[in-house]
């Protein structure tokens, strides 16, 4: 298996030119892999750990007098930018990846359009979290790295309580950064990239940058492009799971019920007002 | 980068006496086997070293490969037909002069008498920093030499190109286009029929071919239907020199005319855009119209819309308008 394919330049220098096809493949058969792992995990070791730790898990110390019928997990924005960043993202996918696997169509044009959205939705996704949102909620504490170890050890078979989780369990956290990671860099080797084209926005110039310097670009744009291939799969994956379908319906009409927010989240950690306007 | 030049690198060659037996040998090697027609593109790529096949399929043999006989009221030709029996065949020459006169253009009488038809469709393009072995897009790179601001692009494009600038060379595309040809290519699982104008891939769908064949695919046919026969046509190819050069820009137009008005017609351009470029605005803009200098001028001024030249090539605009406005004035009332 090969990383990365390299050319030669007009001064006969070896540059890098783009990833290799192999990191799509692993990329993607990682994603199935770990899909099949999680199915089985989930069949099998999930409801074992349920009923060792049946009682331990049950009961929420009668909060739900104080919790609102249904709890806003999602804003009517917040929403927006994900289905919108969700549209983009598939379409980058689909343009980037499907004329390299066979299926040929002409896809630039949609790749970069797709790639601006994605950029104006993410743009206001940062200003929006920061001025809007409860901005921390989304980052990895002290304490999730507490709640990791004490979930470890309880799937390992020890008898250890453990937390509900705050608004946003560690998964999801660890989630959102990968994607802020690799999404970030999507779009700036893209934004780079868009002076290779033809485009209104920017004028072309193949001279911007050295040989080496472009390679790069393409490099951490596919290596980051094949990432979102394993990223997004798997989100569907757990989108689509029957047992985590109340967060997708959330993120479609944006509440929860009572029921879910108790017996998920801890109200010390997750604070939700009668009036229920939580971001 | 070429270094070595006119060296012939080592190949298996097979010289099948049938086409399932090219497609046998064409389906086992993939995307290592190389057909042969006429040589004239195969040898600079071999030679150059620039492609390096394990194998490499000779045509030449196969007989049926270069019939032409009439049907139906059109032609079919085979992939293998040289370029001079297609200029003297007399059922193109009377029914299909469009394509006559574009086959009757192509290089030198040396060339056309070893060049085929099917070769003339299938070949790759002539920008010379690709076929120099740069390590451009076409070539699986990520830049194109030729659209930088100090590159030599004085025959590149200007309509249609999609990072890649290179352009179509053949002089019987757009006359096969404009007479609606299709085009059979088979391969191990069986046969299929592409209309010429989807023959040709442009660099927004494929950025490393020219047309739609595949490893283990083979051009075998060229079908030419009775729509055109005996209709108006004109061929005019522009080129540097008079003989043995590619075109800088060439226009075919075929059209049917009756009581001074244009009934239906079909104007194909070449040598402006990565693949045969059908110009459906032109034709729109002419069809039902009756022929004056006014119609020509203004189906010159429709072909150039859009048209975006690179640094050396701006010549090309006024060019392609006048081929195109020069081929609607010659529709003979």
């Amino acid at each position: 298996m090969e990383l990365f394919e390299f050319g030669t330049n007009p001064w006969g220098q070896e540059v890098l030119v783009r990833i290799s096809l192999d990191v799509l493949y692993l990329f993607f058969w990682g994603a199935i892999a770990f899909v099949a792992f999680h199915v089985v995990y989930a069949a099998v070791w999930v409801p074992k750990l349920a009923r060792a730790h049946a009682a331990a898990d049950s009961g929420d110390g009668g909060a739900d007098a104080l919790v609102p019928e249904k709890i806003t997990r999602h804003t009517g924005a917040a929403r927006a930018f994900h289905w919108i960043m969700a549209a983009s993202m598939l379409a980058l996918l689909v343009t980037g990846f499907f004329p390299l696997v066979g299926i040929q169509f002409p896809w630039l044009t949609i790749h970069w359009v797709s790639g601006v959205l994605l950029t104006i939705s993410v743009v206001y996704h940062m200003i929006h979290a920061t001025f809007w949102l409860d901005f921390w909620s989304i980052w990895i504490g002290p304490s999730d790295i507490k709640e990791a170890i004490q979930r470890v050890k309880r799937q390992l078979g020890q008898n250890i309580d453990v937390p509900k989780h705050a608004k946003y369990p560690l998964d999801h956290k660890l989630y959102h950064t990968a994607v802020m990671v690799a999404g970030l860099a999507v779009i700036a080797t893209g934004i780079v990239m868009l002076y290779r084209i033809d485009t209104p926005l920017v004028a072309k110039n193949a001279y911007l940058l050295a040989d080496e310097t472009w390679g790069l670009m393409y490099v951490v744009h596919g290596m980051t492009g094949a990432l979102f291939v394993l990223l997004t799969i798997t989100h569907i994956y757990f989108a689509m799971r029957p047992d985590k379908f109340w967060m997708t319906k959330a993120m479609v009409f944006g509440d929860i019920d009572r029921e879910k927010y108790l017996d998920h989240h801890d109200p010390s950690r997750w604070i939700v007002s009668r009036e229920s306007d939580e971001g | 980068m070429a270094v070595i030049r006119d060296n012939m690198p080592a190949f298996e060659l097979f010289q099948p006496t049938s086409t399932a037996e090219a497609l046998g040998v064409l389906d086992r090697y993939g995307a290592d086997a190389w057909v042969l027609a006429g040589g004239l593109d195969t040898w600079d790529w071999l030679k150059d070293r620039m492609r390096r096949p394990a194998a490499v399929v000779d045509l030449g043999a196969i007989g049926s490969l270069s019939e032409i006989r009439a049907a139906n009221g059109g032609v079919e030709i085979g992939a293998m037909a040289t370029l001079s029996a297609v200029v003297v065949d007399a059922t193109v020459r009377e029914s299909f002069g469009l394509l006559t006169e574009s086959a009757a253009l192509v290089a030198s009488p040396q060339i056309r008498n070893q060049g085929t038809l099917g070769g003339n469709l299938g070949q790759d393009t002539r920008c010379w920093y690709y076929r120099d072995g740069w390590n451009c897009y076409r070539a699986g790179g990520n830049i194109c030499y030729a659209d930088t601001p100090t590159a030599m692009n004085r025959e590149h494009c200007v309509l249609g190109a999609s990072r890649c600038v290179a352009v179509n060379p053949s002089d019987t595309a757009p006359a096969l286009v404009a007479l609606d040809a299709e085009l059979v290519v088979e391969n191990q699982r069986g046969s299929r029929t592409v209309a010429a104008a989807d023959f040709f891939v442009g660099p927004e769908v494929d950025i490393e071919r020219m047309t739609v064949l595949a490893p283990g695919d083979l051009l075998t046919m060229i079908r030419v239907p009775a729509t055109w026969a005996g209709a108006s046509f004109y061929f005019e190819k522009s080129r540097d020199r008079q003989v043995w050069d590619f075109a800088l820009a060439s226009v075919a137009r075929a059209a049917t005319v009756s009581g001074g008005v244009v009934d239906d017609i079909r104007v194909v351009v070449n040598g402006v855009a990565p693949t045969p470029v059908r110009l459906t605005a032109v034709e729109a803009a002419v069809r039902g119209q009756s022929v004056s200098e006014e119609l020509a001028e203004r189906a010159g001024q429709v072909a150039i819309e859009g048209v975006k030249p690179l640094a050396h090539n701006g010549y090309k605009v006024p060019l392609l308008r006048n081929l195109v406005k020069r081929s609607i004035r010659s529709i003979e009332a």
